[in-house]
């Protein structure tokens, strides 16, 4: 096997879609100035769709100073359907270590050169939260050395990007049981979370140890504590309490719009349960150390046809 | 015409048979305990055969009880349908009306001697918060529970008024008063309750409407849209998905055979992933 561990490898079931081959051009991009206003929870009617049209053919025919806060989308891609919170279940990393005859670590690895990649095209492409699935609480029962390699992946990874979430105004959360996590790694969490908390262009949530049902638990827990000492009746207890108590709490958007899992499996695996209630799920085939720009960009595109009714 | 009806009663036969007979093949393989159905493209369908608005869901419910057969000719013992969720009131007054006509019209034909309720030994159960209905139709299921509450070959469960967050909220709810209820208890004994017995898992789950199954080992959601739509959150962690682009009215035997295919095929993971647990 001649594959190299540096660079990322193109998608072993999917071709790169055309689209993507226009990416190096420039002319080929929408221009368009980043839009302030809120995202709609409802896809926009047609008159203000063409509203926006308009604006963007008018602000094109200004001279680009090329600041940095315009955005570039690929085509196809309209800033106002883009989800606003997107969440990704990594899965395959093994599996694509395996299929190269690799050891396990460097799925992994390859693992979080994909991360960085999504990372970025989030930041450029204006989505404002991402959350990763990194580890599970049932992950805790893998062998032993698998678990080390990948806490110690995670210091590595969290010492090494720092300077980077320090300098393009990242945001670093990181959610779930982590009184389980080796010490070290505690007191880095704490740290970076702290020196970050007012990165305000983009919110990377890791969620380590965590489960949908330990989430719920812990919400639990801190109600009936409240309840315990008076400060609520248990008949007070609604959704937007338990909202509120929930390991989210820390984003100004909690529901993620899309949820994306690679390597072709079609479940959820105890992630976020409360918080998916009316995510739109997006299934990759591809590994997740394949995921890249083209498969991102057909979740994106593929989210911005879906409709969503909310029940109604 | 006496001709043209034996040849449709031997098809008829024929066919019964060839489904008994994939029934059996699949046993060879496991069989899901609990499959979970969310009946989407019920109005898609009186759009796109231009038919009276209702008859959607009019024919959606028969595909419902069909499909229930089909599920205890299989050995699935625990089905679970999305019927009606509280974000449905949102939707046109008229609509509204006219589902829950019909929900209380089945409820009745169910209730009755020779339904298929008592012919397969169905229990019925209704998952949801009751209240937000009109009471003939509560009135009907709480009698449809009754009727079938000896029947124990298989459990149906009709998510009706239902939101797995308001589920979760209510269970929640409960746990909270029930652990207020008894710290005083032992206060009067004169036990130290304190903090030391943390809520767990199984005291907010014994509290869910979804209680009495199992959590489903497959959700079927048609008409092709990917989510979950506040359906079953807590219950469907780690449940295998299937989507299919078929709107619920058109859906039969076989779309709940590959659906079947599909867990089987995915089952020796899933169950390893129970085991460890």
């Amino acid at each position: 096997m001649h594959f190299s561990l540096q660079f990322s490898l193109p998608p072993v079931i999917t071709a790169l879609s055309p689209r993507s081959k226009s990416f190096s051009h420039q002319p080929h991009h929408h221009r368009i100035k980043k839009l302030t206003s809120h995202v709609p929870k409802s896809p926009l009617c047609s008159t203000t769709e063409c509203a926006l049209i308009h604006q963007c053919k008018e602000e094109e025919e200004e001279a680009f100073d090329g600041r940095v806060e315009d955005q570039t989308l690929p085509l196809g891609l309209r800033p106002e359907a883009l989800p606003r919170h997107v969440a990704v279940i990594m899965d395959g990393n093994r599996r694509w270590a395996r299929l190269r005859d690799l050891p396990v670590g460097s799925g992994y690895e390859a693992g979080v050169r994909s991360l960085r990649k999504i990372v970025e095209l989030c930041c450029e492409w204006g989505i404002k939260v991402l959350s990763v699935f990194a580890f599970s609480s049932d992950n805790w029962f893998r062998p032993k050395v698998e678990v080390e390699f990948l806490m110690s992946l995670f210091e590595r990874g969290m010492q090494e990007d720092t300077g980077i979430f320090l300098r393009e105004n990242i945001r670093i959360s990181v959610i779930g049981d982590l009184a389980r996590l080796p010490e070290a790694l505690q007191e880095l969490i704490i740290n970076l979370e702290e020196a970050t908390k007012n990165n305000a262009r983009f919110q990377l949530i890791v969620a380590v140890s965590y489960s949908g049902h330990y989430d719920v638990v812990q919400a639990c827990q801190r109600l009936a504590l409240k309840a315990k000492c008076g400060l609520i009746e248990p008949s007070d207890i609604n959704e937007s309490l338990i909202e509120q108590e929930l390991v989210t709490k820390c984003t100004e958007f909690p529901y993620p719009d899309l949820l994306i899992r690679t390597s072709g499996e079609f479940r959820v695996s105890n992630f976020m349960l409360w918080q998916l209630a009316y995510a739109e799920l997006f299934f990759a085939q591809s590994l997740w150390p394949d995921f890249g720009e083209a498969e991102f960009l057909k979740a994106l595109l593929a989210f911005q046809k879906r409709q969503r009714r909310y029940g109604g | 015409m006496n001709n043209f009806s034996k040849v449709r009663s031997v098809r008829h036969t024929l066919s019964n048979l060839f489904r008994k007979g994939v029934c059996k093949v699949l046993s060879v393989g496991p069989i899901p305990t609990h499959i979970a159905f969310i009946m989407n493209g019920n109005r898609r369908y009186d759009q796109k055969l231009n038919l009276a608005k209702g008859t959607g869901h009019s024919i959606g419910l028969l595909v419902m009880l069909t499909m229930l057969m089909h599920c205890c000719d299989l050995g699935i013992r625990y089905v679970t349908v999305y019927a009606f969720s509280i974000d449905n009131f949102k939707r046109k007054p008229e609509e509204v009306e006219r589902v829950m006509d019909l929900l209380k019209f089945t409820f009745e034909l169910l209730s009755e001697k020779n339904s298929i309720a008592n012919l397969y030994s169905v229990k019925f159960h209704f998952s949801g918060n009751l209240d937000l209905l009109n009471e003939p139709v509560k009135n009907a299921a709480k009698e449809l529970m009754a009727n079938t509450a000896n029947n124990s070959k298989a459990f149906f469960t009709f998510c009706i008024a239902y939101t797995s967050t308001d589920e979760m909220v209510s269970a929640i709810r409960e746990a909270c008063d029930e652990r207020r209820r008894a710290m005083q208890e032992q206060k009067k004994t004169g036990g130290n309750y304190g903090l030391t017995k943390p809520v767990e898992v199984v005291d907010i789950e014994k509290h869910m409407y979804m209680a009495t199954a199992p959590y489903p080992d497959i959700v079927v959601r048609t008409a092709g849209e990917n989510r979950l739509s506040n359906f079953l959150l807590w219950q469907t962690a780690c449940s295998q998905l299937y989507s299919t682009p078929t709107l619920w009215p058109e859906v039969n035997f076989w779309h709940l055979v590959l659906a079947v295919l599909n867990f089987q095929r995915n089952h020796s993971y899933l169950d390893k992933q129970k085991k460890l647990l």
